[in-house]
């Protein structure tokens, strides 16, 4: 049996909607310090954590909105979320259907031995022209699941792929914001039939009714076309489709079905079956039956923990600036204060450092030091230590200052914190209210960006008040 | 350890004006001082020895001091320690004559600050460029020892801010008298409070000048100081300390104190023979870059006791008319902090004070006089010089 062994989704703080906005519904926003690398790794997190890292031997990273072009992301993913060195990696990029893709393809290495456990990740942050609908509509978030052959929690039974070259909405390679034709083309010869096509070929292919399924989570463009397609198959929406969640989290693209399947998988009962739409230059329809484990694995921070976890942006500007669209002849992005481009050799040599947060801790007195230290701060040996991983310790903050002079984040909360367990390190904070911070206050550990200068994303974990109690 | 105290004089010095002079080189900087300096000493520009060039950001190597001077092949070195670059200049040129290797040294600090967008040159401190790190302007450093200092003493935001305004207040007072400092205005503890915030906590008036400036010394051995002129000061002791980042790498460093401030005080002091800096010390020049850091050092140079430097700026101690005047020239908040210069202008407002040549500003009966010059944010460097007057 393969199928998902754990799961964890990840929907950034921030939306954006409400009167103010002139939306009638909100949706979720990544900080400026986000983007989809930083949201797989917190999705990455969400589902790997108290698991046996070293197990993962595949990561597939699924996105149309990959930071770099010529990078890859999955590779900063895996190194992120603290993965062996041993693992392969591979993005699948740019389509909407990336994510049910990239869970098919993890179905296939794990069924054919070529691996025992792949983790998937998919996160999108797209962007809609300024002031036009896609803009409102499309929402920013990740989901990640680990497939394998033991302890499966929702085996994948059966899929049905459909491939189809359709112009309904899309980017070239130098384009920021999505092109799109009239969406009655898209819905009526794209969505409409080809996600139909996929549906029915795998009831067909699996011989299964209707009713042989207790859950439809299906990719759908906008509120109304999944629930017309699901009635035009035989299906009872109002009973069998999963919410999309348009109206409180928006369209995420890559990670869309994910998010919703990370939501249906939140409240499945064992015995459950799920039928998966994923739909973007073709269709994957997936069956998926729940099993006796998946009261292990559910997820404490489900979906709706995240959604329901929010603060607005206050104000339309706020969300141009984050996406750097109020001066885009800027090459830098200094987000907070001021920063030195760093240099790609000390990049690459301190990787453990930035990606994973890692310290030093003294072999012979014990003291945890971050950056780690070839000799240690307090007893003065030299080379005996052991590296410790702090992206995961809970912090409390020991001081802080703001800095009022910064240019997107205004003002910057640079916080001391000590991490439990000892060690002390020297941060920004993120998702913030300014209100709030105080001495003694406790934070968690996010993986974001911390800068951008000279086409380098400069990643690094920031402090933020810890979200979930 | 045998020291040096008393085996060196500091026979003449200068300072230019120090401000945003757009109109001087850093040549200028340090030909304008070097030659006051040299004129105040009486001697000849070809008597000196060797030298010692401090500065941070404005250019490499000794040359930056021979090809204003035209030092014609004597041997000059730039040194560098962050802020304590002047000090550093005085200090390795002190040593250069108690060693008898030289006879009359140069010393001279300079910055030229303003020749640089926003008046930091951060391409010019590496190798920052090797290490990922979360890299903040100088205030937020200190920023974070106020907050700091403010819960372990459980003062409300309003309470600390207005302690530490006090602190500018009684400087831009003492600056008004200064004929060469960048700032000369009159403020109030509102003018303070009403500035914009710049690093929470601290406000725009809580930080230093970001000035231009030179100053110089000329040192030689305290006989040849006596052949040459009645008038000369002593130095009686130095200390450095620098610190190796334990504000940032252990979790029991309670920021409300600066460990390197401590540790050079107590060098200076052993060197100097001080046994209670608190009483004995007559004037003090120290490095307020920031407000909280002058309230800090009070405590951490034993000038108020630990926890007391509220008490004792309440009560005006170190005011020009106090017990213990801090800053009679203004400090770095209003002379302003080119930063490889204010080291040797720290000095020179001492030398002037222990000589009695302060003017408006003098402080009665100094005979022992501190200068204390940080270099680095917390953590790092920290150098302190005790001086007293010939006689």
């Amino acid at each position: 049996m393969v199928g998902i062994t754990s799961y964890g989704s990840y929907i950034p703080l921030w939306r954006m909607g409400g009167k103010a906005m002139g939306m009638k519904t909100d949706r979720a926003v990544a900080c400026f310090d986000e983007d989809s690398i930083t949201m797989a790794v917190a999705a990455g997190e969400n589902c790997l954590k108290g698991s046996d890292r070293t197990l993962i031997d595949k990561v597939f990273f699924a996105s149309t909105t990959f930071p770099y072009k010529e990078k890859q992301g999955a590779a900063v993913v895996a190194a992120a979320c603290d993965l062996p060195q041993g693992v392969g990696t591979a993005d699948i990029a740019n389509s909407l259907k990336g994510g049910t893709s990239a869970l098919l393809s993890a179905f296939d290495s794990v069924a054919a031995k070529s691996a025992k456990k792949v983790m998937v990740a998919a996160a999108d942050t797209r962007m809609g022209l300024p002031m036009e609908q896609h803009e409102r509509t499309f929402g920013d978030g990740a989901a990640a699941f680990v497939i394998g052959d033991t302890d499966v929690a929702a085996e994948i039974e059966a899929s049905y792929s459909v491939s189809c070259d359709i112009l309904d909405i899309w980017r070239t390679q130098d384009d920021k914001f999505v092109r799109f034709w009239e969406a009655r083309f898209g819905l009526t010869e794209g969505y409409n039939k080809i996600a139909a096509q996929a549906v029915a070929g795998l009831m067909k292919k699996c011989n299964l009714q209707p009713s042989d399924f207790s859950k439809l989570v299906f990719y759908t463009p906008d509120p109304k076309s999944s629930a017309g397609l699901a009635k035009r198959l035989g299906f009872d929406p109002n009973t069998q489709l999963q919410n999309p969640m348009l109206e409180v989290l928006g369209n995420t693209g890559a990670s869309f079905a994910l998010i919703q399947l990370a939501a249906a998988l939140d409240e499945a009962k064992p015995g459950d079956r799920i039928l998966l739409l994923g739909y973007g230059d073709g269709a994957d329809a997936i069956s998926i039956k729940v099993t006796e484990q998946i009261d292990k694995i559910r997820n404490k921070n489900g979906v709706k923990a995240y959604l329901d976890s929010k603060k607005m942006i206050p104000a339309y500007t706020t969300y141009l600036l984050w996406r750097g669209l109020l001066n885009p002849e800027h090459e830098k992005i200094y987000y907070s204060g001021y920063q030195e481009n760093t240099a790609v050799p000390a990049l690459y040599r301190e990787r453990s450092r930035i990606l994973t947060l890692c310290g030093s801790k003294c072999k012979v007195c014990g003291t945890v030091q971050f950056p780690p230290q070839r000799v240690c701060i307090k007893c003065g040996s030299v080379d005996q230590y052991d590296e410790v991983k702090l992206s995961d310790k809970k912090a409390t903050v020991f001081t802080y200052s703001m800095d009022y002079m910064s240019m997107v984040d205004q003002p910057c909360v640079l916080p001391i914190v000590d991490f439990e367990g000892g060690g002390r390190a020297e941060v920004y904070m993120t998702d913030k209210d300014v209100k709030e911070v105080k001495v003694g206050m406790e934070v968690e550990m996010t993986f974001r960006k911390i800068f951008f200068d000279e086409g380098i994303y400069h990643y690094y974990w920031k402090a933020m008040p810890v979200r979930f109690l | 350890m045998e020291g040096i105290k008393d085996k060196v004089a500091i026979i003449g010095m200068g300072c230019t004006k120090f401000g945003e002079l757009w109109d001087k080189s850093p040549d200028d900087l340090v030909l304008d001082s070097c030659m006051e300096a040299i004129k105040d000493a009486g001697i000849d520009i070809k008597e000196i020895q060797a030298g010692w060039l401090g500065t941070v950001t404005t250019g490499n190597s000794g040359t930056i001091l021979t090809r204003p001077l035209k030092l014609n092949y004597v041997p000059v070195t730039r040194v560098e320690n962050v802020c304590c670059s002047g000090t550093e200049a005085i200090r390795n040129a002190a040593y250069g004559v108690a060693s008898g290797a030289y006879d009359i040294v140069i010393a001279c600090g300079m910055e030229k600050l303003k020749d640089h967008n926003t008046g930091f040159n951060w391409a010019r401190m590496p190798p920052d460029y090797s290490r990922v790190d979360v890299r903040t302007a100088p205030a937020q450093f200190f920023a974070k020892t106020a907050t700091r200092y403010f819960h372990h003493y459980g003062l409300s935001l309003e309470e600390g801010k207005t302690l530490l305004a006090k602190i500018a207040v009684k400087n831009h007072h003492n600056g008004t008298m200064s004929p060469n400092a960048h700032l000369r205005n009159e403020i109030t503890i509102e003018t303070v409070l009403k500035s914009p915030m710049i690093a929470y906590p601290l406000s725009l008036y809580d930080a230093c000048g970001i000035s231009d400036g030179g100053s110089a010394a000329i040192l030689t051995t305290p006989e040849i100081a006596k052949s040459l002129k009645k008038d000369y000061i002593l130095i009686k002791g130095f200390g450095l300390s620098s610190g190796s980042g334990q504000p940032f790498l252990t979790t029991d460093y309670d920021f409300i104190h600066m460990e390197e401030n401590i540790k050079a005080a107590q060098a200076a002091y052993r060197e100097a023979g001080i046994k209670n800096p608190h009483e004995e010390i007559d004037v003090a020049e120290v490095h307020d870059c920031f407000t909280i850091h002058e309230l800090l050092i009070y405590e951490d140079l034993g000038l108020s006791a630990k926890g007391e430097g509220r008490k004792d700026v309440e009560e005006g101690r170190f005011a020009l008319d106090g017990a213990l005047p801090v800053n009679p020239d203004g400090g770095l908040k209003c002379f302003g902090h080119p930063l490889g210069a204010s080291g040797i202008r720290m000095v020179y407002e001492i030398y002037n004070q222990l000589l009695e040549k302060a003017g408006k500003r003098q402080v009665k009966n100094a005979r022992i006089g501190l200068s204390h010059n940080l270099g680095g944010v917390p953590g790092a460097n920290c150098a302190v010089a005790v001086f007293g007057r010939n006689n």
